[in-house]
């Protein structure tokens, strides 16, 4: 069946389009995170049209087909299972149109989230999703995780700046969800396409909305003695009244790699530093950062540093962006959590992180979109350690139990993919689920788009350890 | 009366439908009328989130609300459900954000009068499917809201509105940072400037020929349409332009026929056959075809 299948593939694409090598499958079998699968064939369609005779072909062999942007995806979102099609978005990288006086613009799905930005940098213009990974994930990805990043704080994660999306749907029709008008008549499809996790269809070309750039920034950093001093500060400054555009926390562990790797003059003697990123017109600027630096003095905040220059600035948010990679001088591998809980609840539940991460045995970094509440727990170890892997697994899950008892939720911008699927019984009841599978149903009723992802089967309901057959983590 | 309260009343078999404060159309005729619980459950200022029945009225949330110096993006003088269900902003969407973008958290009852959790608690939030989007802007064709969390936001130091016959409300969307609305009627352009006074003031006066007026010009009653934002530099007729968004309040009633395509109706008929089988849920309203329905937008 395979064969025929890729006959045809190949017969939309060409050869060279259509990869089947052993080394190319396993590359596309994983995504950032843990967890791997196999797939059968990877195509590397160039336009709507090629991306809609993939999934015809698909579909007519009743073969699950795959969505896949840079593969960044930390939840296994874009990991293929039991040989699914992969169908890679990377060649379709192109900016369609800028119309700067209504700030919008369409791009396909693989142009790489950074790029966006720096194309609309003359104009004054940014898209206002950073995540951290910014400089590789597509825009494709962004838009089927809801991605978020620092700046996501006031002006809003993915889903506020997606305006339309051309879509093949999973029959293999094309159309538009959304548009460039504000109310498209009938239900928001283009809402709930975002953050879908390519379970809906794929994405082909995307209407966003790009943001003025801010007459002013300063950024700041302010260090304390105290985890707690850090937490209370970030949530005083919310209660004060005050959205920062970004309020970013690092732990003490995390300061030191950071610094080891960028030399930026963090305190490494420091229990957390908060990066503070305040923007807007002159004087509110001037007042916010008054009240910001107040409030982290009553907090016990030992110093403030604000950032001279650009350079300065850069070097600061340098040390925040580039969290993960100084973590790979620590221990070789990582295993990054991402859970939100009530901003009020930031000092309990990260005391409980350190505490469930000692007891087994593990380090853990903190470094996180404060503002928020979204935690990012990182636990960093060496895989070849016997009986590491199941520690590490017992600790994501407890992290992940903790945030959800008081009342916080399974991922703040990573997604549930394969990684948090036999979690969500956790936070929904089975009514719940079934109205998203309904959702599911009415786009996909073949269920051939990524299948397996995000709902757990009613079987692996409750089975928190279980990922699917093919798939190791 | 409380949500198991409420989904009894809507039931599981009947024809039911909701009402708000009628003033968006209310109820569909017909059919047994049911409405949601009301009133404030929990507000937690540091958390800048409000839970609420979807009966509570917008009015009474805001004055809440401003005791502690917030504010969240809903148009006032309906009710929360009300207001959610029809997913329509006012002025200020060009600053504050769209209506959909409020809703964190909803319990509603759907067509089996079961209660469902869509969304969470948190400000942030990807855990699953986003059913909080399709149930924003469904008119209670899915499921009937009872109880939502929402977002809120500070509330600018200062809030003014100024007018002028001078300038190019195109070019002010370029030159002034963030206004929070941007009006036009094809003369006189409206800006409402947020923030620090000074810095409101400041903006203020880099708007040729800006005087202070009280607030927005009264809006045109025939029509509120949706349109691409490039398209409003040749509105014609008597209308209020939203600048930067794309809301028309127009004099004349909303030429008939907006353009859906196949799909997007098949996508419609798959998600009311799934959600309500029977179509027993505010039975004959049909969301594509809402200004039929709703007897037209103010
Ligand atoms: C070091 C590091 C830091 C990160 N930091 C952040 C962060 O700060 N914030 C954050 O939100 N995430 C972060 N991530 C996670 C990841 O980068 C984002 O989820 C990103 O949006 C994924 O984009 P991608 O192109 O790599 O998608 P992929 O990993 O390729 O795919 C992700 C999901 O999207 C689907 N998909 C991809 N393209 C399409 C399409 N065109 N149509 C339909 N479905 C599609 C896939 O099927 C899959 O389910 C980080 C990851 C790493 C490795
Ligand atoms: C004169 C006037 C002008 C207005 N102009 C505007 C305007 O331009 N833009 C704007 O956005 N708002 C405007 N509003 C406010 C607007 O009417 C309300 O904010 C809201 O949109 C309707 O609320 P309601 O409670 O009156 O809804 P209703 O009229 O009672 O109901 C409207 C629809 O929502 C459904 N519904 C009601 N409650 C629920 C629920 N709990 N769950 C599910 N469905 C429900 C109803 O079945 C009905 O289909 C105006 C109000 C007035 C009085």
């Amino acid at each position: 069946m395979n064969g025929t299948l890729i006959r045809e593939l190949r017969g939309v694409l060409g050869a060279d389009r259509v990869l089947t090598g052993a080394t190319e499958l396993v590359l596309y079998a994983r995504d950032a995170s843990n967890i791997s699968g196999s797939t059968s064939v990877v195509c590397l369609p160039t336009s709507t049209a090629e991306v809609q005779e993939c999934v015809r072909a698909a579909v007519r062999h009743g073969v699950p087909f795959v969505a896949r942007g840079s593969g960044t995806g930390l939840a296994g979102g874009a990991v293929p299972l039991d040989g699914a099609v992969v169908i890679a978005l990377t060649k379709m990288n192109q900016v369609l149109s800028v119309d700067v006086e209504n700030r919008m613009a369409w791009v396909e799905p693989g142009v790489l989230n950074l790029d966006l930005t720096r194309f609309t940098a003359p104009e004054g213009l940014h898209f206002a999703p950073d995540p951290s990974s910014q400089q590789s994930c597509s825009i494709g990805g962004n838009v089927a995780n809801n991605s978020g990043g620092p700046h996501c704080l006031a002006d809003g994660v993915t889903n506020s700046h997606i305006l339309a999306l051309e879509v093949v749907l999973p029959d293999g029709s094309v159309t538009v969800l959304g548009g460039e008008d504000p109310e498209p008549t009938g239900y928001d499809l283009r809402g709930v396409f975002v953050g879908s996790e390519g379970m809906l269809g794929i994405t082909t070309k995307v209407c966003v909305r790009l943001t003025q750039n801010p007459p002013a920034v300063r950024t700041l950093l302010m260090d304390f003695s105290s985890v707690d001093d850090g937490a209370n500060t970030v949530s005083a400054i919310i209660a004060g009244g005050i959205l920062p555009a970004a309020l970013e926390m690092m732990d003490r562990l995390c300061i030191q790699a950071v610094e080891a790797f960028v030399h930026a003059g963090l305190p490494l003697d420091a229990a957390a530093v908060l990066l503070v990123e305040v923007t807007g017109l002159p004087v509110g600027l001037d007042a916010d950062v008054r009240r910001v630096i107040e409030i982290g003095r009553e907090h016990g905040a030992r110093s403030v540093r604000v950032a001279q220059d650009e350079a300065e600035r850069l070097l600061l948010w340098k040390g925040r962006k580039s969290a993960f990679g100084a973590i790979a001088r620590i221990k070789p591998n990582y295993y990054l959590h991402d859970t939100v809980v009530p901003r009020r609840r930031l000092t309990e539940v990260l005391a409980k992180v350190y505490e469930i991460a000692e007891r087994h045995e593990l380090l853990v970094l903190n470094v996180f979109h404060a503002g928020d509440g979204n935690l990012h727990p990182l636990l960093v170890f060496d895989r070849r350690e016997p009986g590491t892997m199941e520690r590490v697994h017992r600790a994501g899950e407890e992290i992940v139990a903790v945030s959800v008892a008081v009342g916080g939720v399974l991922s703040g911008e990573h997604g549930i993919g394969l990684e948090k699927r036999d979690y969500m019984s956790l936070m929904f009841g089975p009514d719940d689920l079934e109205a998203q599978a309904l959702l599911r149903r009415a786009f996909d009723p073949l269920a051939l788009a990524n299948p397996m992802k995000v709902l757990p089967s009613p079987a692996s309901c409750g089975d928190v350890h279980s990922v699917p057959e093919g798939a190791w983590i | 009366m409380d949500l198991t309260a409420f989904a009894e009343s809507v039931g599981a078999s009947d024809p039911v439908t909701v009402s708000g404060a009628g003033t968006r159309g209310g109820p569909m005729p017909d059919a047994r009328c049911v409405a949601a619980p009301s009133g404030i459950v929990e507000f937690e200022p540091a958390e800048m989130t409000v839970r609420c029945g979807a009966g509570t009225t917008v009015n009474e949330l805001l004055s809440t609300l401003a005791e502690a110096g917030q504010s969240l993006a809903l148009p006032a003088g309906g009710t929360v459900g009300g207001a959610l269900a029809c997913g329509r902003s006012d002025v200020y969407r060009l600053g504050r954000g769209p209506v959909r973008d409020t809703l964190l958290q909803a319990r509603y009852v759907g067509a089996q009068g079961q209660v469902v959790k869509a969304g969470g608690q948190t400000v942030k939030n990807v855990s699953g499917f986003d059913l909080c989007r399709l149930l924003v802007g469904s008119f209670g064709t899915l499921g009937f809201l009872g109880e939502v969390i929402l977002r809120t936001r500070p509330r600018p130091a200062v809030s003014r509105w100024f007018a002028t016959t001078d300038a190019d409300p195109f070019a002010l969307l370029g030159s002034l940072y963030r206004p929070a609305s941007l009006l036009w009627d094809g003369e006189t352009t409206w800006v409402c400037l947020e923030g620090h006074a000074e810095d409101v003031e400041a903006q203020a006066g880099s708007v040729s020929g800006a005087r202070e007026v009280h607030g927005p010009p009264t809006l045109p009653v025939g029509s509120r349409r949706s349109v691409a934002p490039t398209s409003l530099r040749s509105l014609t007729g008597t209308f209020v332009a939203e600048i930067g968004v794309g809301v028309v309040h127009h004099g004349e009633p909303t030429p008939t026929g907006t353009a859906v395509s196949t799909e997007v109706r098949l996508l419609h008929g798959q998600i009311k056959g799934l959600f309500d089988p029977t179509g027993r849920l505010n039975p004959g309203l049909d969301v594509l075809d809402v200004l039929g329905t709703t007897g037209g937008m103010s």
